[in-house]
């Protein structure tokens, strides 16, 4: 195995030659984050991310144990004041049937909503803003997320993507200038990267801004579409192409960031868009015009905005998993009411077998979902940087447990389910767009995969140069690793609660079977796994599997510690879960490396004959 | 007029919550559970901030004998417009001990040391719906009472006019000040705390005093013998017609004859 990878060692240089070419975000997105470690050196960076060691077949699990959440007194003071008023406006000012009938919100209830400071959530008070850090802001997200998908909706394209450019990368006088307005929802702000050729490979838009001669300002043309807020925001963070002189003399477009003002002039947006769900939220077209940017306006450098994009998306991703366990919780709770007061058959439904096995796969969904909420938003706290692959995990798994709660909620209601009244119709519509928005779920589900393997890769390559230059030391180390079936340099059985000893050896097993399965597939497809997307899929859904699992158990052993009265409970959620998403993963790491080239070539063939026909090719068994 | 006003402020159980007995019948679970101001309190809080906006008042003063938690109460009070909080604190264990004689005697000990024109309280608090710091106090301090007050105004030359719902009919009375106010339900509708105000209210002045400093004895007058949950209400049934439900009436000895 050794020799064959020193032949044909994976180089890092030939990935991005290839992921420069493929028309697909992941990939380009996987490059933005890691752009900077693959220029300043030439050596594989070290990281304490769980998910990037996980892809080298390493189980480091600083990040993971214990659970990171931590918040003083000070600041569970000043959230439990903020929650109490937020509840209260989302009971009785906010009204989510009618936005959602009228797919409208008012300013006046937005406003409203405003001097409770959910608009400023994340920005410090000296602009204006709650100062909250991201876990406090996630507990607000996920009650938002339990009343108003839409509301949700608005609130963090306003400030999760909106403005968070400025928050991030914006200089001391844009800060000064637009974070004020912006956080006390004086005015609205909405985040432009979306054109009509370019959705998922955001690195293609076509939107320009040319310098002018003298350099005082930009001219900007597009159009931009499915922007959220885009009917009334006053502030946008705008993509477009900015020609940029190359070394050699050459002039090459690159993506650059702007703040644009409604009020400079050339901006108009589209009518209302009409939607399947968050229908309160507005989501229009938005044309630029010849819109003069005074070159202050530029959020970072030129061209550093594909990496500003990507980091904003980052930096608000788990805003969406905050939202979808609070949605989950209230579709369980919907659930309790009617199972437990509804008679069939001469028993209450909750006595029913399958009826519990639903219940019991709510919980443990919601479970896992709150739990990575947590994770992902105290790590952030804590200062890690390298959390895109968690966080994209988060997303993919939160958006989808949710749509699952949520059906199953559906169902066991029955034909009330699908009535309006339920409202758990209203929930499934509105849930539909988070596996699609802020990184569909099958990018993200690639852009894990890729980003992972592409770490693996170089430290494979690694290791085969320092062999092949006669590093005996390395040779050694993996010949060790190799003759013992792989080691995983750290193990969760040591960190978990003892009631959790049992499904922390799973999660252990799954991890191992992780980095096999991982070396396996690189020392096989070589630089070509990029477009084994059959695999790769696989890949992500085992690693999306092990990162709820270890995060499950972490959280579960920080309530034993902190003796919560719920634990024993909580030790009975995080078995199942353990327990069904180890299976799950098993599965899918065994499907990954067998690859069923078989079942592959009928996929490719059955596919192209339909496409190709331009509909269905089959006769109709009635044929007449 | 330029008053000043200390609001009694008291952290319970949140009114949404579904209050549980412990197992041992000593009192309620309290731990986890969710806590806020009683609302009572909150309507003469804000009754309290209102005088001050139309210049009736010159300063607001939340008070409240409680634990170290209801440090968040009092917070709470100033995110709401009171302009500092006097806190007595006692050991979070002896919460469930202090009875509404405690609190009117530590009141009286404050508003002797400080001069207040007004002491505003909520009618009840709705844990123990004890009703009496407001007339205890009164009486302490030997000052006219106006309780359950649904209106309060300017009643000239050194008097409020105080409206109370009564039984059949408004009272209109007019006090003296210094005087104890007690809000009623229809006084106003408190206002939500905005998040300037919270942060505000971080600044704001937090007095503590422990409660030995204040020379005043808390030991309990009255022994909880058992707290029980209310008897859980028996499935009723259906009768065919009057003579099946007089029957059963008299069966059950309700009716006799």
């Amino acid at each position: 195995m050794l020799s064959t990878l020193c032949k044909s060692s994976i180089r890092p240089s030939i990935y991005r030659t290839r992921w420069e070419g493929l028309s697909s975000a992941a990939a380009s997105a996987a490059k933005a984050t890691q752009n900077n470690a693959q220029e300043t050196s030439k050596k594989p960076q070290e990281t304490k991310s769980f998910a990037m060691n996980l892809f080298r077949g390493k189980a480091v699990l600083d990040q993971v144990f214990p659970y990171p959440l931590n918040l003083d007194s000070d600041r569970k003071e000043t959230l439990q004041m903020i929650i109490g008023p937020t509840e209260k406006f989302l009971q009785e000012v906010n009204n989510t049937d009618k936005n959602d009938e009228r797919a409208e919100i008012p300013r006046e209830v937005l406003n409203k909503f405003a001097e409770l400071g959910a608009f400023g959530a994340l920005v410090p008070p000296e602009y204006e803003g709650a100062g909250l850090n991201n876990s406090q802001m996630a507990k607000l997200a996920e009650i938002v997320g339990a009343y108003d998908l839409g509301l949700g909706v608005v609130m963090g394209a306003h400030q999760s993507i909106g403005y968070k450019g400025i928050l991030l990368y914006g200089s001391e006088e844009q800060k000064k200038k637009y974070l004020p307005d912006l956080a006390s929802g004086r005015k609205f702000a909405a985040f432009c990267l979306t054109e009509p050729s370019s959705g998922s490979d955001a690195n293609s838009i076509r939107s320009t801004a040319v310098k002018s001669a003298d350099g005082s300002h930009y001219v900007l043309n597009g159009g931009k579409i499915f922007i959220s807020n885009g009917g009334f925001a006053d502030v946008f963070t705008v993509f477009a192409q900015t020609p940029i002189k190359q070394a050699d003399g050459s002039t090459k477009n690159k993506v650059s960031a702007f703040i644009v003002e409604r009020g400079f002039g050339g901006v108009t947006n589209g009518p209302p868009e009409k939607k399947m769900g968050i229908k309160g939220s507005n989501t229009a077209t938005l044309n630029f015009d010849n819109v003069k940017i005074p070159a202050s306006n530029l959020i970072g450098q030129e061209g550093e905005g594909f990496k500003v994009a990507m980091n904003i998306l980052n930096n608000g991703r788990f805003g969406i998993p905050a939202a979808m366990t609070g949605a989950m919780k209230f579709c369980i709770q919907k659930t309790i009411e009617h199972v437990t007061q509804r008679t069939q058959f001469g028993k209450k439904l909750e006595e029913f077998g399958d009826v519990q096995e639903k219940v019991a796969m709510m919980l443990a969904r919601h479970y896992a979902t709150e739990s990575l909420v947590y994770m992902l938003a105290g790590n952030m706290d804590s200062g890690v940087m390298d959390y895109q692959i968690e966080a994209a995990a988060a997303k993919v798994f939160a958006s989808e447990c949710a749509w699952t709660v949520c059906d199953d909620a559906i169902q066991l209601y029955g034909g009330m389910g699908f009535m309006r009244e339920s409202q758990l119709e209203r929930v499934l519509r509105d849930l539909r767009i988070f596996r699609i928005f802020e990184g569909a779920n099958d990018v993200m589900r690639l852009f894990v995969s890729l980003t992972g393997m592409q770490h693996a890769g170089k430290h494979l390559a690694q290791v085969a140069k320092e062999i092949k230059s006669g590093g005996i030391a390395t040779l050694l180390s993996e010949l060790t690793k190799r003759v013992g079936g792989g080691n995983l340099g750290g193990s969760s059985s040591e960190l978990v609660d003892p009631s959790l000893k049992d499904a922390a050896a799973k999660l252990d097993a799954c991890m191992m079977e992780f980095g096999k399965t991982v070396e396996k597939l690189l020392i096989k497809h070589k630089k070509g796994i990029i477009d084994r997307q059959y695999e790769l899929a696989r890949v992500a859904n085992a690693f999306i599997n092990i990162y709820a699992m270890a995060v499950t158990l972490s959280r579960c052993t920080y309530s034993h510690k902190h003796k919560l009265s719920s634990a024993e409970h909580e030790t009975k959620i995080a078995n199942y879960f353990v327990e069904i998403a180890s299976r799950d993963a098993m599965s899918a790491l065994k499907v990954a490396q067998n690859g069923h080239d078989a079942e592959q070539a009928l996929i490719g063939s059955v596919a192209k004959e339909v496409l190709d026909n331009g509909g269905l090719v089959q006769k109709h068994p009635i044929d007449v | 007029m330029s008053l000043r006003i200390l609001v009694g402020v008291k952290r319970v159980v949140d009114f949404a919550v579904k209050v549980r007995v412990k197992p041992d019948k000593t009192g309620v679970v309290t731990d986890g559970v969710q806590h806020s101001m009683n609302p009572f309190d909150e309507i003469a809080l804000e009754e309290a901030v209102k005088m001050k906006e139309k210049k009736l008042a010159s300063e607001v003063v939340a008070f409240t004998l409680g634990g170290p938690k209801s440090q968040e109460t009092l917070r709470n009070a100033m995110a709401k417009g009171a302009d500092k909080a006097i806190h007595v604190e006692i050991p979070e264990g002896d919460v469930a001990k202090v009875e509404p004689l405690h609190v009117a005697q530590a009141i009286q000990k404050v508003v002797e040391k400080e001069k207040f024109d007004v002491v505003f309280v909520g009618k009840q608090a709705i844990d123990d719906d004890a009703s009496q710091t407001g007339p205890l106090l009164a009486g302490l301090l030997d000052w006219p009472q106006a309780l359950y007050a649904s209106k309060v105004e300017d009643g000239g030359s050194g008097t409020l006019k105080v409206t109370r719902e009564i039984d059949g009919g408004l009272d209109t009375i007019k006090v003296k000040l210094p005087a104890v106010l007690s809000a009623d339900l229809r006084l106003n509708e408190p206002r939500y705390a905005t998040l300037p105000n919270i942060m505000k209210a971080k600044k704001k002045p937090l007095d503590k005093i422990a409660a030995k400093d204040l020379g005043i004895d808390l030991t309990p007058q009255t022994k909880i013998l058992e707290v029980a949950e209310p008897p859980v209400r028996k499935a009723g049934g259906f009768v065919a017609d009057v003579p099946e439900l007089v029957q059963k009436l008299k069966e059950k000895g309700f009716v006799k004859g």
